[in-house]
């Protein structure tokens, strides 16, 4: 049986990838941003996903205006890196997995999420920015990756709850799966950002950090949220952290935060980081001493690869 | 009493921005499709060699008031005629600017002094809640209360 094992989030600024494009990793300016991530690349070389669903969305490379899907899943082999105008970024096409997406997408339009379906599509940075902050800049992706476009551009994006309902039906999906198969999904964007109009530069450092809160342990609440109150308290594009809120669906109720990391700003963004995961029966290690003494044994298990990986704040 | 034409929005009432909705979407199809086609190389050259003509040529169902906005460079007026954000940055890449010197033209900056608050940690949601204050006010009541002699002045 296929399973989620964690689920992580990732803001997908265009910046960052352009400093990896352009070898500006090393200036202090985004050292700060990448240092942030060197515990999540050993993270996921340990956890070692077969798969990865990514939800992201399009930022008029795929989609223009004439088609503007709520939930585009991509059911193809391959997807072709996108020219987004200055020529498509240097890293590598990245593979699907036709046929886990083909059985998500009979699932969940079943469950009646009516889905988009995509046998050809390009991926731009919203989708290859956050593979490069998990795994480096490889030649080739270490594992195939499924991806889930959700329209954040156009008003209205979903519904948190909406969202996260989705992800429930993922997970369903996923669990119904008859191969062996260990499955990270990726929410991406935000945080808090504006980048459009007069009140352009916004960032709202509090909201983020009760997000990240609530988005391990209360995610109900984000549910909750209307559109309104992310584009007033976290900028009219931080909206598009609905789709944090599907990864989290994707997820049991009780996880493990394994790590955390925040830094203002990436170009105009707040960057905000987190790891989550299921606590498996499969792993042998408890999660801390603390979880041990008031949790069941089965209950305080998680994969052995989160031990090392402190939850830190900066 | 009259129905009204538009139907009030409540994010109107968020200062200096204009929601991309599906009535922006529709109005500034023709502007976002200009964009679009900046994506081309070649169509980048021939847009820069003549902007008129090149619009009026491709993209003859811009109104005027679109068109004005984009040879002017006008950003802000073009998100209040439809345009997105994400489409007008890639006129914005055609004139060779990094993304900051178009934040500060729709801010009214510099893009040293647009740079130098982000680094500061950004604008302050702060009194850029609502144009008629309601949210602010709203938020201070359910925040927990700050004493007198720790409040900021702005």
């Amino acid at each position: 049986m296929a399973r989620i094992v964690a689920g992580v989030t990732s803001s997908h600024v265009p910046a960052i990838g352009a400093a990896i494009d352009n070898h500006r990793t090393g200036e202090p300016y985004w050292q700060r941003v990448f240092e942030g991530f060197e515990r999540s690349k050993e993270w996921i070389a340990k956890v070692k996903p077969d798969v990865c669903i990514v939800v992201y969305n399009d930022h008029a490379s795929a989609f223009s205006v004439e088609m503007i899907p709520t939930f585009a899943l991509g059911t193809a082999a391959e997807f072709p890196i996108a020219d987004e105008g200055w020529g498509p970024r240097p890293v590598p096409a990245v593979q699907g997995h036709p046929e886990l997406a083909a059985h998500i997408a009979q699932s969940v339009i079943l469950d009646e999420f009516d889905l988009t379906l995509c046998n050809k599509m390009e991926v731009d940075h919203g989708l290859t920015v956050p593979l490069n902050l998990m795994f480096g800049t490889p030649k080739q992706w270490p594992c195939p990756v499924i991806p889930l476009a959700v329209n954040v551009v156009m008003y209205p994006p979903p519904t948190g709850h909406r969202c996260f309902m989705l992800g429930r039906a993922i997970k369903k999906a996923i669990e119904s799966y008859p191969k062996d198969l260990k499955v990270v999904i990726f929410g991406t964007g935000g945080m808090s950002h504006q980048i459009s109009g007069q009140r352009a530069g916004l960032i709202n450092s509090k909201f983020d950090h009760a997000f990240l809160d609530n988005l391990t342990k209360n995610p109900k609440k984000l549910t909750r949220m209307p559109h309104l109150e992310y584009m007033r308290e976290a900028g009219a594009e931080g909206v598009e952290m609905v789709m944090w809120l599907i990864m989290r669906g994707a997820l049991d109720d009780n996880v493990d935060e394994v790590y955390r990391f925040y830094t203002v700003p990436a170009s105009n963004t707040a960057v905000g980081h987190i790891i989550l995961a299921n606590r498996t029966k499969a792993s042998k290690k408890p999660a801390s001493k603390k979880a041990v003494a008031r949790k069941p044994a089965t209950k305080i298990k998680r994969a052995a690869a989160g031990q090392k990986i402190q939850r830190i704040r900066s | 009493m009259a129905a009204k034409t538009i139907a009030e929005k409540d994010y109107d009432d968020i200062p200096g921005t204009y929601v991309f909705d599906a009535d922006r979407s529709r109005r500034g199809f023709h502007l976002n499709m200009f964009c679009m086609s900046l994506l081309k190389a070649e169509n980048r050259k021939a847009f820069k060699d003549n902007e008129a003509k090149y619009l009026d040529e491709r993209f003859s169902l811009l109104t005027p008031e679109q068109r004005e906005a984009i040879l002017k460079r006008q950003y802000n007026r073009m998100l209040e005629l439809g345009g997105n954000i994400y489409f007008t940055a890639k006129l914005g890449a055609t004139d060779g600017h990094p993304f900051q010197h178009l934040a500060a033209l729709m801010t009214g900056s510099t893009q040293q002094d647009y740079a130098d608050l982000m680094l500061r940690g950004g604008r302050p949601v702060e009194g850029n809640r609502s144009k008629s204050g309601k949210a602010d006010k709203l938020k201070a009541a359910t925040s927990k209360p700050v004493s007198k002699g720790n409040k900021r002045r702005g």
